[in-house]
């Protein structure tokens, strides 16, 4: 497996310094904090977690959009391989064609006052990927046409478009560099249930044409699973659990990964008040309890859990877990 | 059962620069007392400014039809809500009689005042309670909200909460003056599943407690199914569908009720495809003729869809789709 992924990070860690606080200790966000993660060539890979829990800091790092305080992250996609703690400027402006960001928000990202065409073209002029400006709109008109834009589109300006398909634009603009590697954080959150079928399934559609990989950051649970191969759970800047989809979805390990499935409402009006209910908030990133970070809301915690943390296991499957009780809690004798 | 509310051909209009739009178009509805109503559709098919309509809480440019009759049922006699001008007689309603909590709570409080003194100052204006005694309700309806510490969090400012803790004190507020019905507009969107679990729980007990009616607002189906006891549709200013939460989910009568759900991703179904309803929603501008969803309607009727609007017809007792193959079957049954 190693051998194929196209990013492989290792004790992953991005710290944020707190501003002020002349006196005392200076503090740090810790937004991640030593993850390791695979993400296979090809693969769509998601990741979810509360808010604050790190995903968009990791999609970041990834992107080499964040510091990176601590570890490794090499990206290889065949071709070059970088290490991206570590990459020269060089390098990092041609991992910039490599790897790509999809925004949240399709009203704020595009500038209303440039035409469809220039918005996607922008990305191949800054980068001076083309050469003509007859090379340029080929490349847009491709591309464009993948993401179900036609010319009549290419010609206005955003404002006239719904969501729906401005976030085709956004899409279009990541995707006219070739990249290899897109990171799409919370890319259909905005979006009505009906258009974000239809943004999910060209998402689907392009990363199976093209072989790109995508990082796929969602908040929705259900989404994930019907788009994303694997997932992987972040809680307050670790990573908790990491597994393929089915098995993730079907026999979850982590107590908060079960947390968060039992708490996805149900489109069954009978199946009311079946939800475990998870008590209280997530801490805060700069003063992170010791021991398991999750133990402040666990059912399930003891002495060790408030004392050591769990590494994550590395089962030799594609299935990891960092809990003390996984396997005592899969067996059922654990008590709440 | 006891009748609360009945909207009665609500028509509401917006001069803007473009234009004249219309934003709802003779939507019609009851509701019980105690009923949760699950109110969905696209962003832009009217359903927030449908519920503040029941408030006259739509802003200046907005022309209501003359066709348009709203009657709040309380325990002392009808108000009829369109014959409301003056913001004295329309503030016994707002915040009193009806209560609105949204999406963002950072909109429901001033972000200069505490939270403590706001909820102290709604329930002078709608009780006659002592100061004295608001403040101890409100840090009461803090505590029965799940909030710890309620006697200081009364004396906090709303940016001080954590997003979950601002909807549960939002959600304090609003109740606090014992309403007969909270309307909820997107209350959970923002909120991570986990704490939307937690506030719906939160509401569902205080409807057992309080007995109100509730109008959620939301375009998330798995919510409706969860709280709701009705749901409508609306789509494109227009009441498509309307009935009781188990016949709306399992068998749904309007094409684009059915659509909604089949572009949902289920968890019980992972290999389903996601099915997106074709094309996207028209501008108010361009309102289509006849059916509102006949531009997107895959089963439209050839010279019919166009041109007529569909009238409501039953499916069952309560459960009733505006749609003309709906009654063609119906007919033909
Ligand atoms: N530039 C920054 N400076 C300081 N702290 C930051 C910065 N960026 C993120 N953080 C903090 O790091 C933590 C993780 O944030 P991040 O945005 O990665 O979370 P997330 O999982 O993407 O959340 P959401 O679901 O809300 O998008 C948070 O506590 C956040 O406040
Ligand atoms: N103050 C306003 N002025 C002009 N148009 C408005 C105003 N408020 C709402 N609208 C329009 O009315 C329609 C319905 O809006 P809204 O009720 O907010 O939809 P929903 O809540 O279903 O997303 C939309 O087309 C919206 O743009
Ligand atoms: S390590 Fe302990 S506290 Fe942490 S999730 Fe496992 S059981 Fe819960
Ligand atoms: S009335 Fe016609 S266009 Fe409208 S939903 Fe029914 S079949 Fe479709
Ligand atoms: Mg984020
Ligand atoms: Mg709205």
């Amino acid at each position: 497996m190693s051998e194929r992924a196209l990013i492989t990070t290792r004790n992953l860690s991005v710290h944020y310094p707190l501003r002020g606080g002349l006196i005392g200790p200076r503090q740090v966000v810790r937004a991640v904090e030593g993850v390791s993660i695979e993400i296979a060539r090809g693969s769509f890979f998601g990741l979810v977690g509360e808010s604050g829990s790190g995903k968009t800091t990791l999609g970041r790092a990834l992107l080499r959009a964040a510091p990176i305080t601590r570890g490794e992250v090499i990206y290889d996609d065949g071709e070059v391989e970088y290490d991206l703690a570590a990459i020269d400027r060089a390098a990092l402006k041609d991992y910039r064609t490599r790897a790509q960001l999809i925004f949240q928000d399709p009203y704020a990202a595009l500038s209303p006052r440039m035409t469809v065409r220039d918005i996607i073209a922008e990305p191949l002029e800054v980068m001076g990927l083309t050469k003509t400006r007859a090379e340029t709109d080929e490349r847009v008109r491709e591309i464009a046409a993948r993401c179900r834009l036609n010319l009549e589109h290419l010609r206005r300006f955003p404002h006239a478009f719904s969501g729906g398909q401005r976030q085709r634009i956004s899409i279009a603009r990541a995707l006219v560099s070739r990249p290899r590697f897109v990171v799409a954080d919370e890319a259909v959150a905005a979006l009505d249930v009906s258009i974000q079928a239809d943004v999910l399934n060209l998402l689907k559609d392009i990363q199976r044409d093209m072989g790109l990989t995508f990082l796929f950051i969602s908040h929705d649970l259900s989404v994930v699973a019907h788009v994303c191969d694997h997932v992987a759970v972040m809680y307050l800047g670790r990573l908790v659990e990491s597994a393929p989809t089915r098995e993730l979805f079907a026999a979850p390990r982590h107590p908060y990964t079960k947390a968060l499935l039992s708490a996805i409402p149900s489109l069954d009006p009978d199946d009311r008040g079946r939800a475990q209910k998870l008590e209280g908030e997530i801490p805060s990133p700069t003063d992170p309890p010791p021991g398991c970070k999750f133990h402040t809301r666990c059912p399930f915690a003891t002495d060790i859990c408030r004392r050591e943390e769990p590494r994550l296991s590395q089962q030799g499957s594609a299935h990891d877990v960092a809990c003390h009780r996984w396997q005592e809690l899969a067996e059922g004798g654990a008590r709440a | 059962m006891t009748r609360l509310l009945d909207v009665e051909n609500l028509t509401l209009q917006f001069d803007t620069d473009e234009g004249r739009i219309t934003a709802v178009d003779g939507v019609s509805f009851s509701l019980e007392q105690g009923e949760v109503l699950g109110l969905v559709g696209e962003s832009g098919s009217g359903k927030s400014v449908t519920a503040k309509s029941l408030m006259k809480l739509n802003p200046g440019n907005a022309i209501y039809g003359p066709q348009t009759r709203i009657a709040l049922h309380l325990d002392d006699g009808s108000v009829d809500i369109m014959s409301l001008r003056t913001s004295s007689e329309l503030q016994l309603v707002r915040g009193g009689a009806i209560s609105m909590i949204f999406q963002e709570p950072m909109a429901s409080f001033a972000p200069a005042i505490t939270i403590g003194k706001q909820m102290v100052e709604q329930l002078l204006i709608h009780t006659d309670m002592s100061k004295k005694q608001a403040r101890e309700l409100s840090i009461e309806m803090l505590a029965r909200v799940g909030i710890s510490d309620a006697s200081r969090r009364f004396d906090q400012y709303a940016f001080e909460l954590s997003g979950g803790m601002r909807q549960r004190a939002m959600i304090a507020m609003a109740l606090s003056t014992r309403p007969r019905l909270l309307i909820a507009d997107e209350p959970t969107t923002a909120l991570d599943v986990t704490i939307q679990a937690q506030v719906i729980e939160l509401m569902k007990d205080l409807v057992a407690e309080f007995g109100m009616a509730i109008i959620f607002i939301t375009h998330d189906l798995g919510v409706i199914a969860q709280t709701a006891d009705t749901v409508a549709v609306m789509y494109l200013g227009r009441l498509v569908e309307r009935g009781p939460v188990r016949e709306v989910l399992r068998s749904p009568g309007h094409p684009y009720t059915r659509g909604l759900l089949e572009a949902l991703p289920d968890l019980e179904d992972l290999d389903r495809p996601l099915t997106p309803v074709p094309g996207d929603i028209p501008s108010p501008l361009e309102r289509p003729s006849g059916c509102v969803f006949h531009t997107r309607c895959q089963v439209a009727i050839e010279g019919l869809c166009r041109r007529e609007v569909p009238q409501f017809v039953d499916l069952d007792e309560h459960h009733r789709a505006a749609c003309h193959l709906v009654a063609r079957e119906r007919g033909a049954a």
